[in-house]
């Protein structure tokens, strides 16, 4: 093709909606058929908006960039940033930027995006407010709050919930003002926002309804706010989300067709008055609509990238469905959510205040379809409603068992994904329906997750529809009657269950011995450390003996890697006692080797920022003082937690903290499919948070109760009483039939937690095995756990004493230097880590 | 990984049994780091720059090596980017590429091979 040829595409805007109409339009076209040019007003490529609140929480400006600037250059776009555009010629076709750049096109998109709204408000321009849209406010929100301590966010919408979690990671004490009577007005129902609202006090927000702010009063800066109704606010920052209000200037100036009330007029192929010009995104009107959300902005770029490319597409309603978690509280809202499309529509509510979760759907007249609804405090039903909604499922008799939970753990009942019409939309960012996804499992022989999505694109968004792909993968799969096998990698065609019998069967005790026998290639770091934790916990023999390379960086350091790449050091605390002894030589090594300290949350202490280097010595200190390896960077038993006990509290039943001991000297060393952590407390009050544990023992006035299968974490998961009032002897041959029960049948990284979840049969089948021993393995279990205690040794001191393992533990293989990359700089008078670039001073 | 004859030095890193089997190990070259890696079970040795793009860590030489599909890798140990030994390409992601370099073992030593004095 001949340049000239080449159609001129001009793009004014490089947010995410302009970003994605140039990756569809490069993806679907290539760059040879178009030249196209990019303005963006800010000073950086277009980043993720959606996740800028991620930013507070220490993801940097590299992880929100929706791609960087060598990705236009390779796609050959042409992208000035910091360049905005002021000037639009329709005569002559011509864009010009406020630097004097002019560029003629054929095309001419619009995705000019929104600005935040700011009222009227008398104070309004004082240093310390801000407005929540762009990377440059959150710097300046950062750098205010410091000397700050109460902030106001004027805004109880989705945005303004968003500023105010801000706001609250910052340290600031935080209030939200509303005007309307109710947050999210445009979600939620009175009662859902009334769920939401009493969940978000509980997390100590201050919610003000009703309140029309009408001065923010203070000398220069902030001090408080006035209401309308004669209300008063003591704040010293104030954020501002009052909505949006489309970037529609340059195409008013141009002549271009705009709303009464703002945003650039489109027809349904998004091309506004001027058929050369498309408007996309947050700045065009479409049927008097403006969205807000990013889905719809890309659901337009798509379009108009069709139209572009000799297709015809329509961009027509867009559905507004949401599953959000705000300030930590789930909201969801999908479909007709307040249940204004159809008459006679009958709504069925759960309200529980108890739990704090409100669930609303509304069902057609006749009981047969879902209209839409909304989900606060628990919006797990979201995707399964959204998907019975968008495909007019018919419902249960009573449709109340759509959104009653499950009750009854895997009984059922909800449609399988599998089932689903293939027009069901499954992935709703990329628009990827399950017909598509089953062609990939299907024709393509795609038959892992990774694959389905690199084919399809589902689930590369917000990855909120994985477990879907997951069940759609598993039931395609059991449909065509060919066996679900969770094997490790490539090079292993055997589960983890199944690795685990070989090794101990065959006795092989080398990762190249178990692939020369039954596996193929070289291995990968899926498999590698997977094997080495088999090994671990077959044979219990030293990890770095033959097996160093298989290990995990934790593991093979035998410490945790940190940021700046130095390790962590945790010796075993065994139920969070120590004697003032070893806490002064904790101290005084942390200073000999200029370590930074802190308490963990499993009652120990960690010193961080030891280089490889100088971990044997630290070790070598350590084990001389009488500490030994705490396992912090193994997949394996952590801490054992407990109270004081009835040696000092006075509620306290039984002696905790030695039966806490006892335990976790037991099982110290013990390598699993992932973590272990245990606590023990001395009555119900709990205070060894045992419930949260993987195994949780709690006194009881005639002995113990055992709780198993808790975790915090992402998924937070309370403990199963698993039996009652035990004695000791009793509880420890439990545990070591439980503990021995889930290394061999779990999936390698899989808590007890999820173990239980997956086992068929549940709660009931566990205890079957490991109380009433249903299997007959109990015995075996329990001698298998004993050989395993039996050659338990501290691997720290294996390492101290071999000079040949103590070598390996430098930065260079070819100098005794250190790491110069590694920095520090003091923080609350310890050394932390410092960030690439910093200097020292003088 | 790059091919030989734009090699203008061979730099002398260190003996065969001061790396791991199946593993890294970090080489200085003047201000370089690089990340040396002795694929044992094939008999071939691959190197790459020791920071990873991802976080600017200086820490591939600690990552696991592995194969897919018979293509050389390095995941880094702080979130498992991996990059292809061959093409220094991140397999998992959109990461940079990765520097490679050639390396070559004789009498028992090895020594990569770089482009530049």
């Amino acid at each position: 093709m001949k340049i000239s040829d080449r159609k001129e595409i001009v793009v004014v805007g490089n947010g995410m909606v302009g970003y994605k109409f140039c990756e569809k339009l490069v993806a679907k076209q290539g760059n040879e058929a178009f030249n196209i040019t990019v303005f963006g007003e800010e000073p950086r490529p277009a980043y993720d908006r959606v996740q800028l609140s991620s930013y507070f929480a220490g993801a940097d400006e590299d992880d929100l960039q929706m791609a960087p600037e060598e990705w236009y250059e390779e796609k050959g776009i042409a992208l000035y940033t910091g360049e905005l555009a002021v000037d639009l010629d329709r005569k002559h076709k011509t864009v010009t930027s406020q630097k004097g750049r002019t560029v003629t096109y054929d095309t001419l998109i619009l995705a000019t995006g929104s600005s935040a709204f700011v009222p009227p408000i008398d104070g309004v321009d004082k240093d310390g407010v801000f407005v929540y849209r762009t990377i440059e406010d959150l710097e300046a929100i950062t750098k205010y709050a410091a000397g700050a301590s109460k902030a106001a966010v004027i805004g109880g919408g989705l945005l303004g919930l968003e500023a105010a979690k801000s706001a609250m990671d910052l340290g600031l004490k935080t209030s939200v003002i509303e005007f309307a009577p109710r947050l999210m007005p445009r979600q939620l129902d009175e009662i859902g926002a009334g769920a939401l609202k009493t969940a978000l006090e509980g997390l100590d927000l201050e919610i003000l309804l009703n309140k029309n702010t009408t001065l923010i009063g203070g000398n220069g800066t902030p001090e408080y706010l006035d209401f309308a109704d004669g209300g008063h606010l003591e704040a010293d920052m104030v954020i501002i989300s009052a909505g949006i209000r489309p970037r529609d200037e340059l195409a008013k100036k141009a002549g271009l067709e705009v709303g009464e009330r703002g945003g650039i007029i489109v027809d349904d192929q998004l091309q506004t008055s001027d058929s050369d010009i498309y408007a996309i995104g947050e700045s065009a009107l479409h049927r008097g609509m403006i969205y807000g959300l990013v889905a719809p902005g890309y659901e337009m770029a798509d379009v108009v990238v069709e139209n572009l490319t000799g297709g015809e597409e329509k961009f027509t309603e867009f559905d507004m469905s949401t599953k959000l978690k705000l300030v930590g509280v789930d909201v969801a809202s999908f479909g007709d959510a307040f249940g204004e499309s159809e008459e006679n529509s009958k709504k069925v509510i759960i309200d529980n205040k108890a739990k704090g979760v409100y669930k609303r759907i509304n069902v057609s007249d006749d009981g047969d379809r879902l209209l839409g609804g909304m989900l606060v405090g628990d919006a797990d039903d979201y995707n399964m409603l959204l998907q019975i909604a968008q495909n007019g499922f018919s419902l249960p008799p009573d449709p109340v068992d759509l959104i009653i939970g499950d009750r009854d753990e895997e009984s059922g009942g909800g449609q399988k994904v599998y089932e689903f019409p293939d027009n069901s939309i499954i992935c709703s960012c990329e628009s990827v329906t399950k017909g598509e996804i089953c062609d990939v499992i299907e024709e393509e022989g795609k038959e892992d997750i990774d694959s389905i999505k690199s084919c399809t694109n589902a689930g590369t968004g917000c990855s909120g529809c994985v477990p879907m792909l997951d069940d759609l993968l598993t039931q395609s799969m059991e449909a065509r009657g060919r066996e679900v096998r969770k094997v490790i990698c490539e090079h292993f065609d055997y589960t983890r269950q199944e690795l685990f019998d070989i090794i101990k069967v065959k006795e092989i005790h080398t990762f190249d011995e178990l692939l020369d026998e039954v596996g193929q290639g070289d291995g990968c770091e899926k498999c590698k450390p997977a094997v080495a934790s088999l090994l671990a916990s077959a044979f219990n023999e030293h990890v770095l003996e033959e097996r160093d390379t298989i290990q995990d960086t934790n593991d093979r350091f035998l410490a945790n890697i940190q940021r700046g790449g130095t390790y962590s050091v945790i010796p075993r605390v065994p139920g969070g006692e120590i004697t003032p002894d070893k806490l002064i030589t904790i101290g005084e090594l942390a200073k000999k080797y200029g370590l930074y300290t802190k308490i963990t949350g499993g009652q120990r202490i960690n010193m961080m920022g030891a280089r490889v280097d100088q971990l044997p010595d630290i070790w070598e200190d350590l084990i001389e003082a009488g500490f030994e390896s705490g396992h912090a960077y193994g997949k394996a038993l952590r801490t054992v937690k407990s109270c004081v006990g009835s040696t000092w509290c006075r509620y306290g039943l039984h002696e905790s903290v030695s039966f806490a001991i006892r335990i976790e000297e037991r099982y110290r060393g013990l390598r699993a499919p992932h973590k272990l952590k245990g606590g023990v407390s001395g009555c119900v009050r709990e205070c060894a948070e045992a419930q949260a544990k993987d195994f949780g023992i709690i006194a009881t006035e005639e002995g113990w109760n055992l709780f198993v299968c808790g975790n915090g974490g992402t998924n937070p998961q309370h403990a199963k009483l698993l039996a009652t009032d035990l004695d000791e002897e009793t509880l420890i041959k439990y545990l070591d039939r439980f503990l021995m029960f889930y290394i061999k049948t779990a999936e390698h990284l899989n808590r007890t937690s999820t173990w239980l979840n997956k086992m068929e049969g549940g709660l009931g089948y566990l205890k079957k095995v490991v109380v009433e021993d249903s299997l007959g393995i109990g015995e075996e279990l329990e001698i298998e756990m004993q050989q395993l205690i039996n050659v338990y040794s501290c691997e720290w001191k294996e390492v101290v004493n071999n000079p040949e393992l103590r070598e390996r533990f430098t930065h260079f293989v070819n100098s005794d230097d250190v790491d110069p990359s590694v920095k520090f700089k003091d923080y609350r008078e310890q050394p932390v880590p410092a960030p690439a670039g910093w200097k020292e001073k003088g | 990984m790059q091919a030989h004859e734009n090699v203008k030095k061979w730099f002398k890193a260190a003996r065969v049994e001061d790396f791991p089997k199946n593993g890294g190990a970090c080489v200085k070259y003047r201000d370089k780091q690089i990340a040396v890696f002795n694929f044992t079970r094939r008999g071939e040795w691959f190197a790459c720059q020791n920071m990873c793009p991802h976080k600017k860590e200086m820490a591939l030489a600690r990552g696991m090596i592995g194969e897919s599909k018979g293509e050389p890798k390095v995941a880094c140990p702080f979130h498992k980017k991996a990059f292809s030994l061959c093409s220094g390409e991140n397999i998992n992601g959109e990461e940079e590429p990765v520097t490679t370099y050639p390396v070559k073992v004789e009498d028992g030593y090895v020594y990569i091979g770089l482009t530049t004095d």
